[in-house]
This record gives C-alpha cells, structure tokens and sequence, in this order.
C-alpha cells in the first residue's frame, strides 16, 4: 500500500514539466481545434480522451472537413500507431500478474513522454506510478487545449497566426533529429514532404480530404520503406529509445 | 453531409483508446515479423512529415512567413535545440516576418 503511494507520489513529481510543456502545445493545438469549430468543452473532452497531439490535429483536420467517421476511425488508427509499439514495449515491463484493469488503465495513459518516464524505471513497473504521471499531465494538456480555443478569440490575428506554427514546429523537433541519426528515416522524410507538396498540387487529389491524403500517403510510403528498408530485428530496434522517445509529443 | 462533433470525438477516442490498451492487455510475447515491425518504425516520421509539410506554409497570414519558420525549425532541430525550443522560434519568425511585412506594405 505504501509503496503504491510513494510510486504514485514519484509519477505526479516526474509528470510536473510534462504538465508545464503539454499546457503550451495543447494551447496552440486549441487554435487549430477552434478553426475545426469545436468549443472550450468540446476541445477538452477531445483532449482528456486522446491526449494526442498529432492524433488530435488529424481529428481536427477530419472534423473540418466534415469526413465520414470511417475516415476519423481510419486516421487516427494511422497516426497513433506509435502507441501499438510502446504499448508493446510496456507490457513486457508489467508483472505477469497484473490486472486486466491495471493493464486497462496504464494503456489509456500512454504519451510519448509518459511512456518514456515509465519504461526508463527499473525493474517491474508499477501502475501507480503511471497514474501519479497521468494524474497531472493528462488535465493540464486539457485544460491548455480548452484554454487555446478561448484565448483564440480574444489573442489578436498576428499572434494566433504566429502560434499556428507551433504544433508544426514540435513535429519538426520529433522528425528532424531522426532523420540526422538515421539516414533512410532522413530519405524517407523528404519523399514523404515532396509527395505531400505534389499531391496538395494535383488538381485530381482535390477532392480528397486532407486527412485522407496524410493516411494513404501513410500506409503507402511507410510500407515502401518497410518493403525495400527492413529495420534490423535482432535486437528491440522498432521500440525507439528511452532518448528519441522523450523527444516525441504527446 | 453534417456529423455530429461528440460522435468524432468519442469515434478518435475509442479508436486511441483501443491502440494503446489492446496490446498491453492481449500480446504477451514480441512481434516477429519484420515488415510489420519495419512499417511501425517507420509510421509516425511519414506522418508528422506529411502534416507539416505544406500544411506549415498555409498556416500563417503569409505563406512565405511558414517557409521561413519551416527553414529557421528544420536548421535549429539539426544543431540540437529542444522541442519547445523550436515550436518557440518558430512562432517568433512568422510574428517577426507578418510584422516587417505589415511595416512595409
């Protein structure tokens, strides 16, 4: 019982600068929720039930474009992805014993940066300390959300306009430093921004929703990486690191 | 057509929801094959690749204030600035750039 709590008390004290980060990426992800059309609640509900950068800018993106819900199940399927693994990863740091609800709820939590503060623990992992994590950056990420989508309306232009660019720039942060260390994740970057760009170019792609475009150019150009660049499995080389990991976002 | 907003909401949570806790709780033992290893590993770069770019661009006011900020966040990630680092700076080149342009025109 005491150790439970020392565990969870340890998790909220390594979750509090992932609370202050998360509150400053949620705000300006509550930008682009409010152009999707969602209110302070809503982006909060959104929030609190995803918690998901990438995932939540897509679902806003399908919100916008008034997507068929096959397509929102589709796209977050795809960009969530990462979550299969580090799911993968943290179930073989569980004790065998652990508890479907245990289980249940330590993969509700998972983030990038709350799975690479608990994979980095020695020894089993214990759930509470997941929860103590959850417990304070999991609000805060809400709240920052909720907070972005007021704030969006009173900030002036020049300044919403300014942190439009934020959520961008943290995705540079994840895929950049990547592609320095790995040079066939650095080719497959470039192919993946050149297609991007051609096929927000193409009259015949007009049609098509840009959160349909992001999955299919997805599932295509990963898979051609995955056919003619296979990863080395030897060793535990698709986990990433505990370092990449904690540069991920949410 | 017009969806209801709840019901995305709820459809992009269970979908997340389903991603993080299935494997935790079913799969015990390692994934052995290795496309489906390679494909995961390679996932979320494609993703966050295809987001970015040239969504950045059409994001601001001024499309060329985006290039900028992409260019300034792409140098600073290579020489190793952290992730709030860039997100930072990159709102500051396109306020910096939107404000010269208002000056001048």
């Amino acid at each position: 019982m005491n150790r439970n709590k020392n565990a969870f008390i340890n998790g909220m004290r390594d979750g509090i600068p992932i609370a202050l980060g998360y509150f400053s990426v949620a705000f300006s992800l509550g930008i682009v929720a409010k152009k999707a059309g969602l209110n302070s609640f809503q982006g909060f509900l959104s929030s609190i039930l995803n918690h998901a950068s990438a995932g939540e800018y897509a679902e806003f993106t399908v919100i916008m474009a008034d997507a068929p819900y096959l397509e929102m199940a589709f796209i977050i399927l795809i960009t969530n992805m990462r979550y299969l693994l580090m799911s993968c990863a943290l179930s073989q740091k569980f004790n065998p014993n652990t508890s479907y609800l245990h289980r249940i709820l330590v993969g509700f939590g998972i983030t990038d940066e709350i799975f690479g503060i608990s994979i980095g623990r020695g020894g089993a992992l214990n759930p509470y300390y997941n929860y103590g994590a959850m417990a304070i950056a999991l609000p805060s990420w809400s709240l920052g959300t909720a907070v972005g989508i007021i704030a969006g309306n009173i900030l002036p232009a020049s300044i919403v306009s300014a942190l439009s660019v934020a959520l961008y720039g943290m995705f540079i942060a994840i895929i950049i430093p990547a592609s320095k260390t790995n040079k066939i994740v650095g080719g497959v970057v470039i192919v993946s921004f050149l297609t991007s760009f051609a096929v927000s170019r193409i009259a015949l792609f007009n049609r098509m929703s840009d959160s349909m475009k992001i999955s299919l150019l997805t599932v295509l150009i990963a898979g051609l990486a995955a056919v003619f660049f296979p990863i080395n499995t030897d060793d535990d080389a698709p986990i990433p690191s505990q370092k990449e990991v904690s540069e991920y976002d949410t | 057509m017009i969806h209801n907003i709840y019901l995305y909401i709820f459809t992009a949570a269970a979908v997340s929801s389903l991603i993080r806790i299935l494997p935790l709780t079913l799969i015990r033992g390692k994934i052995k094959n290795q496309f489906i290893q390679s494909f995961l590993y390679y996932v979320p770069y494609v993703t966050l690749a295809v987001m970015t770019f040239p969504a950045i661009i059409t994001a601001p006011q001024i499309p060329f204030a985006g290039i900028l900020a992409l260019i300034v966040g792409v140098i600073a990630a290579w020489r190793g600035l952290n992730m709030m680092g860039i997100a930072a700076l990159c709102c500051v080149v396109v306020f910096v750039c939107e404000a010269a342009a208002g000056i001048l025109m």
